[in-house]
């Protein structure tokens, strides 16, 4: 018995001296950092102790500001992307031509560079001194008038990012939700059918709760993704994003860290440990309700 | 609720690419099922019997052919509109949901005139929740239930509407032994209580035969024979349905009808009247066999197997299409278990002869 314990911890030293290293210390460091006042990663020295640096995050205009747009962000996007996965993986699994083909477009997202996906948003909404863009050529078309989704106004600037993340989030949950609905078996619906149940209700009553520990496990993954967007955000509206109004937690964290002339590591701290409490916080308020409503079996 | 099936066709399109042939899954099924019976389609895997059931409740629809409930025509209705109810072969019970609310799922879905108030719901499903007792489970998800106890369930889902028919699909094959013996009572039991027609599927011939008032035998898509348990049992029309029925199964031997007479090997064993002269299939029921010290049968003995009321003696013969040959006699009779031999005399009207290439059935006077 003890022999085997101690052969158990042998098999365990590689993956807990690397945790340990690279995930465990940094994250007491941050946890450090966040209480010393005007840390100097260069000279490693601080000037004292206390919660200071979190008094000044909280008062800081531009870390409001990414709170805001971080909680507008999460959201609109997570509940949006997963109805509209899961409608589209319905839609996916009932249909049987071309099956194979759609399942592929809708994939597409997925494997496509960041990069190239910024392109084709440039495409649709930049305002060139060519083109007010492809979106915009649509709202004349119906008889609006242009908008600067890029350097316009809040909303418009908005809109774009939570189109953007929704854009590229989706196709994961459809895989994840496609794969769900397939495992469910055909007998549950056979008898649902013969017991006279609408589509809707076998919908709601019976596919839902038998596909809901994928969803649940989409929700919690969506809410820590959206909650630690940043580079769609820059892949959008450049690097400086509190110009743009558009800045992010991670941004803001980002910011502070290599921002003008070393940064504030200490500053960086506080808020990640911020957005560390926040996304805590979320996911075991998701974990109490999914409580009542995930259906293991 | 009389059930009429008219000509009833299902085919299939074929699997494979290369042949474009169809697969007859049910074939030309024509039957009238009277009103408050317990019907058992009996065949081995794959001889079309689920596809049946299926046609039946409208999961699939016919090829050819026509359904009848009652007067009625349903063939093109669909399952919600024909009020059956069906018990799945593993059930399937909505896992997420308490035996409560599962029994009570059919009726959430009544509308307009039929919709019903919450006491009303709760009352039906008390009542069919007693009538296959398991009030006490109510509270329990389908993952807490024995298999017994989730047939139950079943059961009671597809009763609580009160259907017109009640469907069956293999309704005990996942059951152990004892609990088949006891559940096949208990859906007969309910049968008799609420006297809807019901119609169960099995390939278990015991099942079939110990609680159906009628039997449907069918092979490949197609009936064999369709009759009361015992009529069938005694008057097989073909080779198939007397290999079918019956535990220990039939003896079938290589025979020869001369003159009258049929020969097992060298044994003249029976006269058999007017059959005219020509190869067949024998087919003796393990019962048809007694103990003769001067019997016409002379059978190598292997072994005796005691089982209290009466004796099994394995045997062989030359002729015989199996290895054994098992004959049941009263356990009075002394076998002398020394000697190689033994041998036996036929009961006429457990002997069935069967002609060689369409192992149809010939039927010969009894003397």
């Amino acid at each position: 018995m003890e022999k085997q314990n101690f052969k158990g911890w042998l098999y365990l030293i590689p993956a807990v001296l690397f945790l340990g290293v690279f995930m465990i210390y940094p994250l007491v460091d941050v946890f450090v950092y966040s209480f010393e006042e005007g840390y100097n990663s260069a000279s490693q020295t601080y000037l004292g102790v206390g919660g200071y640096n979190y008094s000044y995050v909280l008062h800081d205009p531009y870390f409001l500001q990414a709170v805001k747009n971080t909680f507008i962000l999460v959201i609109i996007t997570v509940p949006v992307s997963t109805i509209l996965a899961l409608l589209i993986s319905v839609g996916l699994s009932s249909i049987k031509p071309l099956r194979d083909l759609f399942q592929t477009v809708y994939f597409l997202p997925y494997v496509t560079n960041t990069l190239a996906v910024g392109l084709v948003f440039m495409i649709l909404f930049k305002k060139t001194a060519y083109s007010d863009g492809m979106v915009n050529l649509l709202i004349n078309l119906f008889g609006g008038s242009s908008v600067d989704f890029i350097d316009g106004p809040y909303w418009a600037k908005m809109f774009v990012l939570c189109f953007y993340t929704v854009w590229v989030v989706m196709p994961f949950k459809i895989l994840i939700l496609t794969s769900a609905l397939a495992s469910v078996n055909q007998v549950y619906y056979n008898a649902a059918k013969v017991d006279g149940t609408g589509s809707f209700r076998i919908f709601r009553k019976i596919t839902i709760p038998m596909i809901s520990p994928m969803i649940f496990y989409l929700i919690i993954t969506g809410f820590i993704g959206a909650f630690k967007a940043y580079s769609d955000a820059v892949a959008l509206f450049g690097t400086n994003l509190n110009a743009a109004e558009m800045n992010t937690i991670v941004g803001y964290v980002y910011d502070m860290l290599y921002g003008n002339s070393g940064g504030y590591p200490s500053y960086a701290s506080s808020a990640a440990i911020i957005l560390f409490a926040i996304v805590l916080t979320i996911t075991c308020i998701n974990l109490l309700v999914s409580r009542k409503h995930v259906h293991y079996t | 609720m009389k059930i009429v099936l008219d000509h009833l066709t299902k085919k299939f399109p074929s699997r494979s690419r290369k042949e474009r042939s169809e697969v007859t899954a049910v074939g030309d099924f024509c039957f009238e099922i009277p009103d408050g019976k317990l019907v058992g389609l009996l065949g081995p895997s794959g001889c079309g019997k689920s596809t049946t059931l299926n046609l039946i409740c409208g999961l699939l629809k016919p090829t050819e052919g026509k359904i009848f409930f009652g007067q009625d025509d349903v063939t093109n209705l669909p399952p919600e509109n024909r009020g059956v109810g069906l018990v799945f072969q593993n059930y399937a019970l909505y896992p997420h949901l308490t035996v409560q609310k599962n029994i009570q799922f059919p009726l959430e879905n009544l509308k307009g005139a039929a919709k019903l108030s919450k006491e009303e719901m709760q009352e039906k499903v008390y009542a069919a929740a007693k009538l296959v007792q398991i009030e006490g489970l109510m509270d329990r998800k389908p993952s807490e239930l024995s298999g017994g106890q989730q047939q139950r369930v079943a059961i009671a889902r597809a009763l609580v509407k009160m259907p017109k028919v009640l469907l069956l699909d293999e309704p005990l094959s996942n059951l152990d032994a004892r609990l088949r013996l006891q559940t096949r009572e208990e859906i007969r039991r309910i049968q008799k209580e609420t006297k809807i027609t019901t119609i169960f599927v099995t390939h278990d011939q015991d099942e079939a035969m110990s609680i159906s008032d009628l039997i449907v035998v069918m092979k490949d898509g197609y009936v064999q024979q369709i009759g009361k348990p015992q009529e069938v049992y005694d008057n097989p029309v073909n080779l198939f349905v007397a290999k079918f029925l019956g535990t220990p199964p039939i003896n079938v031997f290589d025979g020869n009808v001369k003159d009258g007479m049929l020969y097992i090997g060298d044994d003249a064993v029976l006269k058999v009247g007017s059959v005219p002269n020509q190869e067949v299939h024998v087919g003796i029921r393990p019962e048809g066999f007694i103990l003769r010290e001067d019997g016409p049968l002379h059978c190598n003995l292997s072994r005796l197997e005691v089982m209290g009321r009466d004796v099994s003696v394995v045997s062989g013969h030359p002729c015989c299409q199996s290895d054994t040959i098992r004959s049941i006699i009263s356990a009075e009779n002394n076998v002398d278990t020394d000697s190689d031999t033994v041998r036996f005399a036929l009961k006429p009207g457990k002997v069935f002869l069967f002609h060689k290439e369409t192992e149809e059935r010939i039927h010969f006077e009894v003397e």
